[in-house]
């Protein structure tokens, strides 16, 4: 989805006034050697790819336009009945906005704590590794294990009421995911601390990237730290920051084995997801169920093409013409 | 050039290896009829002892009784089962010769579909001698799985916390259910456990208010007509609202799970932190898994589900449910033979010895050694009428909206008239 597919290289230069220059002629031989290779290599991939990507995405579509239990054959065609439905059930528009606002508060809040982070991080000091593995801990824990403990810790009798009680502030001790007006903010804090860390450690990759150079002609012209990383450091750690806000997106909307585990949606849908709702109301349903799959993939792929196309321009503009400026 | 030429040899004798590795996926023949040799698959939802056991010795005994024949027995957690693996090794041709099949509208979808074998000639000895609870697995006449267990839903409790508390005797009107709650609040545990947050535990107090609000002919009709026009589907609703306004359930509720981890409600049970639980006969099953040393508790009690003042469903009624076993249309003939084995009276009296659940074959009701599950089974015997769980007997498609319209009234935002809303709409797109 990401447009890593370099487009070939062009290999005929433009051609200044006269005669063209005379093009190395290749042998048909050599070009059947090249295509065969190219079916070699590219073709199992490509069985792969349209048989377990490109062939479920269209049956998906297909299914969706028809009432199916997934057991008899399929033959109640309903037109856009399951859409209309979708679009009409409150709690699937809530489980939209929740979408909306775990990515909207991700690249508000995350975004900026993993930048200070790796900013602080990158300067030398002591016990930065330890402080870095530390960070990355939660983002390689599984996302079942993570999401069970924090919903042990975060139930009625759990560790976090007992830590506030222990402390005084018996008063702020509640059933944390079972609060429909806390609950996806205690969602999207658990997914901050399970995430905080890989964008921490792809903010630090992208200041590998900053010339030291420009930090010690900054220096010299007697700038100081804050003014070396405003006008500097950020502007450069700005194609980083743009792949983050992509990978940000597109996760929370798709999100699923977090809320999946610790909260099922609820309550009351209060933390329901798409991805969710869909296989929820998918079960005996799968007819329903497609639709929502086709609805969350038309979402995740216009808001993936829009940001490419605006936001990301001139990060691919490299990558998808050719070499020259 | 010598590189070159390596390369593209490597490339191509890789190449071909995934080329039979894949074609080694590709599935074999199953049930192969050579030489005789059989195989059968059984799916069944037993995760934990005794009752995996139980069943693994039963695969081996038939083995043994049946030579030729080998019996591939696999036990899945049961939603998994029911809603996701059988759904779709049915739907891909390669299901399981014998398996797990839910009662009501979850066999007839199954059956109308055409993937479980008529077992009403087949199996007529065995339909015989089951006795009267065959029926939910019935459709149009035919018996399309029979059931191995069968009991009463009922409300388990932990006998120490009602002496602390000083309830005497069990409640059997609402009104003492709610002094009852009174009490045990007064002692500082949680009164009633619900996991709200898998929605059906939950859903299960709207059915019972249902069952005790709606006369028998109406439920007898309505429920596989959908048509839900009778003012009593409201009433249950609000019966279950005025009782939540007592406030007795445990805290958190709404994200509890129903049987998951210490902190389902299963585990508050177990652990002694909630005092009772309105479910299913399976209970004392998965209480015990969840206490330290993996037994039945001693204090673990059981009580038939208090009567609801002045509502006019039928005092006899009751709720209860079970298991059954069906057989793929295609599976070998020894899958019939399988099936009856496992309801034969020998196998049915181990299972009754598990005490796992209450077993459907009338001649082993002496086998039954829990007195929670003589008393469910007892429940069961006089009630004059049963009610399916009542989204099993509506089927697959209803599940999920009606418990989370029961499950918003339990959250305070949702209404009686919602619950019968979600049903009507949910069956306008059947």
């Amino acid at each position: 989805m990401t447009a890593t597919h370099a487009a070939p290289p062009r290999v005929t230069a433009p051609s200044p006034a006269g005669p063209a220059p005379a093009t190395p002629r290749r042998r048909p031989a050599a070009d059947r050697r090249k295509w065969l290779e190219i079916a070699l290599f590219a073709g199992p991939a490509l069985v792969v790819f349209v048989g377990f990507v490109i062939v479920p995405v269209a049956l998906a579509a297909v299914y969706s336009l028809y009432n199916w239990n997934g057991l008899g054959p399929l033959e109640r065609f309903i037109g856009l009945d399951n859409y209309v439905r979708a679009f009409s059930d409150p709690l699937f528009i809530k489980a939209i906005g929740n979408n909306a606002t775990i990515v909207i508060a991700s690249i508000l809040v995350q975004g900026p704590i993993a930048i200070a982070v790796a900013l602080l991080l990158n300067r030398r000091m002591r016990g930065r590794t330890v402080i870095r593995a530390l960070i990355f801990v939660p983002y390689v824990l599984a996302e079942v294990i993570a999401g069970l403990s924090w919903k042990l810790l975060l139930s009625p009798r759990g560790g976090v009421n007992a830590v506030l009680e222990a402390i005084g502030l018996g008063d702020l001790a509640r059933p944390w995911l079972a609060d429909p007006d806390i609950a996806l903010w205690v969602m999207f804090g658990i997914l901050s601390w399970k995430y905080l860390g890989f964008a921490i450690l792809l903010m630090l990759a992208g200041l590998q990237g900053v010339p030291e150079e420009l930090h010690e002609a900054a220096a010299i012209d007697g700038a100081n730290w804050w003014q070396t990383q405003w006008r500097i450091t950020l502007p450069l750690l700005g194609p980083t920051i743009r792949i983050w806000i992509f990978l940000s997106m597109i996760g929370s909307l798709q999100l699923f084995d977090m809320v999946w585990v610790t909260t099922k949606g609820g309550p009351i849908g209060a933390t329901n997801t798409m991805a969710v709702y869909m296989i929820q109301y998918g079960q005996g349903q799968y007819g329903y169920g497609s639709a929502i799959a086709v609805i969350l993939f038309v979402i995740s792929l216009v808001v993936a093409v829009i940001y490419q196309r605006f936001a990301m321009r001139r990060d691919l503009a490299g990558a998808l013409t050719s070499g020259v400026r | 050039m010598n590189r070159s030429r390596t390369t593209r040899v490597a490339a191509i004798a890789a190449v071909s290896t995934l080329a039979l590795g894949l074609a080694a996926c590709t599935p074999g023949g199953d049930n192969g009829d050579n030489d005789g040799d059989v195989t059968i698959t059984w799916w069944h939802n037993a995760t934990s002892d005794p009752l995996q056991g139980l069943w693994e010795d039963v695969a081996a005994e038939f083995e043994e009784a049946n030579p030729g024949v080998t019996v591939e027995v696999t036990g899945y957690q049961n939603e998994d089962l029911q809603r996701t693996l059988i759904p779709n090794a049915l739907q891909s041709g390669d299901a399981p010769d014998v398996f797990m099949v839910w009662p009501g509208g979850e066999v007839r979808a199954q059956a109308e579909a055409g993937h479980l074998k008529d077992l009403t000639e087949v199996a007529a000895d065995t339909i015989e001698e089951m006795g009267a609870a065959v029926s939910p697995w019935q459709l149009d006449g035919k018996q399309y799985a029979i059931p191995y267990a069968f009991g009463a839903a009922g409300i388990w409790y932990n006998t120490e916390l009602f002496d602390k508390a000083g309830i005497e005797g069990t409640p059997e009107t609402l009104s003492e259910l709610a002094d009852a709650v009174t009490a045990l609040k007064a002692i500082d545990v949680a009164p009633i456990a619900v996991g709200a947050g898998d929605l059906w535990p939950a859903g299960h107090w709207w059915y019972q208010f249902a069952v005790s609000s709606c006369p028998t002919d109406v439920l007898e009709t309505a429920i596989p007509e959908f048509d839900f026009s009778d003012p009593c589907w409201v009433e249950a609703g609000e019966q279950l609202e005025e009782f939540i306004a007592t406030d007795p359930f445990n805290e958190g509720f709404l994200a509890t799970p129903g049987q998951t981890g210490a902190d389902s409600s299963n585990g508050l049970i177990a652990n002694g932190q909630a005092a009772m639980e309105f479910m299913g006969p399976w209970n004392s099953g998965t209480i015990g898994a969840l206490t330290e040393d993996g037994e039945v508790p001693e204090w673990l009690g059981w009580f038939p589900f208090p009567t609801v003042d002045g509502a006019g469903g039928d005092a006899g009624s009751i709720m209860g449910g079970g298991d059954g076993f069906g057989v793929h249309v295609d599976a070998p003939d020894e899958a019939v033979d399988l099936l009856k084995y496992i309801m034969s009276e020998d196998v049915q009296r181990r299972f009754a010895e598990t005490g796992a659940g209450v077993p459907t074959h009338p001649g082993v009701a002496d086998a039954l050694t829990d007195p929670n599950l003589i008393a469910s089974a007892a429940a069961l015997g006089e009630a004059s009428y049963v009610q399916l769980w009542i989204d099993s007997a509506l089927g697959p498609a209803f599940g999920n909206p009606l418990n989370q319209a029961i499950v918003n009234i339990f959250a305070g935002s949702g209404t009686p008239q919602d619950v019968v809303a979600a049903l009507e709409q949910t069956a306008a797109a059947q």
